[in-house]
């Protein structure tokens, strides 16, 4: 348990506690000093420069740029895998979706109720995706005191003014419209006597407009659903991964190869229009950095189009959560919500100190921890070093059982290693959280140069500009989902383009523009899945 | 990782790994490469629902394989998958009257009290109870009591009434959802005045600004206390 040199340090902060502590918010001045100091979006040597394909030139962060100077898993020796993919497909719909989290789900609702038939592919079960794990909320401008315009400024300015104003006013348009509709399915948010949706904080926000279910937001979304999409009988191809993208002679999007991940047998799946939804990247470990995401999350979306000829925009701006778990080791990386804070957790150092206000941005409160930590003001655990997170500072203020109530996910995490959290602060770090940058759309959802390719969820670059606000994701998921769903399926309707002879040429060029680059690698992507197994050749 | 080493057994053939490692990640060390029974790995998803068992104790013991720690003489078994009875419906076509989850779930009444769902909870859930209150239709209190289950499925791989549970707490959930909570009015209104169009002069305006006059106006926004 804690050592008694921690001990004393919580004896500090519980006499700091309740004291007004919290410190002011910084000024923009001072926001952009310690970002450029201590954030890794600002380091140089996070990155690398792309050498091919439509972003050559710009910056992306190491791993991923090596999954981009890879070759497609179809590709040996210079030639391709023959495969014919012309044959009678495996599977033949209007609608394809690569990703069975909440954006492909979403999707998959909206396109069937748009009379297009559908099927959704995923690399491992359906609902194994970052949306599960979304911990504190949703946001959407529809309390009384609030406008979408309010929260319109709230997510440009938390972006540092990069997002696409079309996509985001898109996403403040339809949030409200969004928690109508998954109240419709049965989603349980928490809510007054009278109904009235229980809202709070999240960090860079201004008005109260995060919607939750307990600390479990993401998970109860994406359980409705799956058990929606399942009611529905829509097909769920379930531990399948994509692992390319077919073109048709007209160079629209026709299909793509499939990989049974348990079987690595290979099935061709024909479409009309095809949606991503693959998802974030956060076990890619860029900069080493533990993570909060799923399993899956390898940026797999981001390779299968770029090789196919999709921009990628803000690639090289990547979320870090303030507070990923440090201690206990079997934790590490885990997420504690922003929930947290937003009940009214501060964040201390060794000496006592409250350093930041506990609800800036997420990349100004991670820069200050980051800063904390380097200089020596942070608790050593184990390798990692950490701050603490005055987590019984909640029911200081709310009283007894409102962490029981409102934060049941955490407080089971942390009991699970006898720490209780209600008497005791935690242990925290940054954690790799999300890709703030994706593939690039326009405002109906489509990819600007491959027809019929549309993009939703975290592989979406754009909507959020360089930092993502917290509860903006899940929104994204739900708002990009339905749009692109709906306008996938209209694009179906009026295409008449089914039996065009399907091809891999871009796989081809990509090869040879590797070569030409100097780039004589012998990797292969996308990831799929990362390789934690010790000692392993496989 | 630490330096002290237990031995734990994965389908019964020993390895020797540091004993600070989650069973998961024990299982990653000892060499498999998981494409089965990992999924958020972060207690969220319930793909890792595990049993296991202490050399020489009678007590099986059930847990989520990436939230729980390994121990000494740990015999392990991971259930990736456990089949479940899960019904296909419309839920504007039902009600939260009486017979909607008896009649989808009729196999609940068949539950005799037995309580193996609870001992084998791996979130320490009250299952038993969130069954009985979905005989009597009390969807609200099983709403809440279901709320945590990440329907990993072990509860059903020991239920000897062949009960599906995850799923019947999905559906008291989603009834609760909507049809037990009043609207939100200020959600309604919102929602109304969007779709009449109102919102959009002043999300144009906020669009035109320049870079200058925007940062302006985010830097002096006023903060709900």
């Amino acid at each position: 348990m804690y050592t008694s040199a921690m001990q004393a340090q919580i004896k500090k902060i519980e006499t700091a506690r309740g004291k007004h502590t919290e410190p002011p918010r910084k000024s923009a001045d001072e926001k952009n000093k310690l970002l450029a100091a201590f954030h890794p979006d600002y380091q140089a040597a996070s990155f690398a420069t792309l050498q091919v394909g439509p972003n050559a030139g710009e910056k992306a962060p190491i791993e991923l740029a090596e999954q981009l100077h890879s070759n497609s898993r179809l590709y040996t020796d210079g030639a391709l895998t023959p495969i014919d993919l012309n044959a009678a497909p495996h599977y033949d719909t209007d609608v394809l979706i690569i990703g069975g989290g909440g954006a492909g789900m979403a999707a998959a609702i909206e396109a069937h109720h748009a009379g297009a038939r559908v099927a959704i592919v995923t690399k491992l079960r359906m609902g194994d995706a970052n949306s599960m794990m979304a911990e504190g909320g949703i946001q959407a401008a529809d309390k009384a005191n609030d406008s979408p315009a309010q929260h319109y400024l709230d997510a440009f300015g938390g972006g540092h003014y990069k997002a696409k104003p079309e996509l985001l006013k898109r996403l403040v348009l339809d949030g409200p419209g969004a928690i109508d509709w998954l109240t419709n399915l049965g989603v349980l948010f928490d809510r007054e006597a009278d109904g009235t949706m229980v809202t709070h904080h999240g960090g860079g926000t201004s008005r109260k407009r995060m919607h939750a279910c307990a600390d479990y937001t993401g998970a109860e979304i994406t359980r409705v659903l799956r058990d929606e999409v399942q009611s529905l009988g829509i097909p769920c191809i379930e531990y399948t991964s994509a692992i390319e993208l077919l073109l048709d002679e007209s160079g629209y999007i026709g299909g793509a190869v499939l990989m049974n991940m348990l079987t690595h047998q290979i099935e061709i799946a024909r479409c009309k229009s095809l949606i991503l939804a693959t998802g974030g990247a956060g076990r890619m470990h860029y900069n080493g950095f533990p993570t909060s995401n799923h399993y899956g999350a390898t940026a797999d979306g981001l390779v299968l189009a770029y090789r196919a000829g999709a921009r990628l925009l803000y690639q090289d701006a990547l979320q870090y959560h303030p507070t990923g778990v440090a201690y206990p080791v079997q934790l590490f990386g885990a997420l504690v919500t922003e929930k947290v804070r937003a009940l009214g957790a501060g964040l201390y150092n060794t000496q006592g100190e409250a350093f930041i206000h506990p609800l800036e941005t997420r990349d100004v409160v991670s820069a200050a921890i980051m800063r904390e930590c380097t200089e020596s003001r942070g608790i050593a655990v184990g390798e990692a070093t950490a701050v603490w997170l005055d987590s019984p500072n909640i029911e200081r203020i709310h009283g007894d059982g409102h962490i029981e109530q409102h934060l049941p996910g955490m407080l089971r995490m942390f009991m699970n290693y006898d720490i209780d959290m209600r008497r005791t602060p935690i242990l925290v770090y940054p954690t790799l959280h999300y890709q703030n940058g994706g593939i690039e759309i326009e405002p109906n959802g489509a990819t600007p140069n491959i027809p019929n390719l549309y993009v939703a969820g975290e592989a979406v670059g754009g909507i959020h500009g360089r930092n993502r606000l917290m509860g903006n994701s899940l929104l994204d998921v739900i708002v990009f989902g339905r749009l692109t769903g709906k306008n996938a399926a209209a694009q179906a309707h009026k295409s008449t383009k089914t039996k065009n002879a399907l091809h891999l040429q871009h796989i081809l060029d990509h090869a040879q523009s590797l070569k030409k680059a100097g780039l004589n690698t012998s990797k292969i992507s996308p990831l799929l899945l990362p390789n934690y197994a010790r000692n392993s050749s496989l | 990782m630490s330096t002290n080493i237990v031995t734990v057994h994965f389908d019964g053939k020993a390895y020797n790994v540091p004993a600070d490692l989650t069973i998961m990640t024990a299982m990653e060390y000892a060499g498999f490469r998981l494409v089965r029974g990992c999924g958020c790995r972060h207690g969220f998803c319930g793909a890792c629902g595990t049993a296991y068992r202490i050399k020489g104790e009678s007590r099986v013991h059930f847990a989520l394989a990436c939230q729980t720690q390994v121990q000494a003489d740990m015999y392990v078994a991971t259930l990736p998958f456990f089949p479940l009875n899960r019904k296909d419906y419309r839920l504007e076509e039902l009600t939260s009257e009486h017979n909607t989850m008896r009649s989808l779930f009729p196999e609940i009444f068949g539950c005799i009290a037995c309580n193996s769902c609870t001992k084998s909870c791996t979130r320490g859930l009250f299952v038993m109870q969130y069954i009985a209150y979905a005989k009597r239709n009390d969807l609200a209190a099983g709403a809440h009591a279901s709320f945590d289950c990440v329907a990993c499925g072990i509860c059903s791989a020991r239920c000897p009434a062949d009960i599906s549970h995850a799923p019947v707490g999905l559906l008291m959930r989603r009834l609760t959802g909507k049809y037990l909570t009043p609207p939100a009015a200020h959600n309604q209104q919102r929602t109304a005045e969007i779709e009449s169009g109102d919102h959009e002069a002043e999300l144009n305006n906020l669009m035109n600004l320049s870079r200058g006059e925007i940062t302006a106006l985010y830097n002096t926004r006023e903060m709900e206390v």
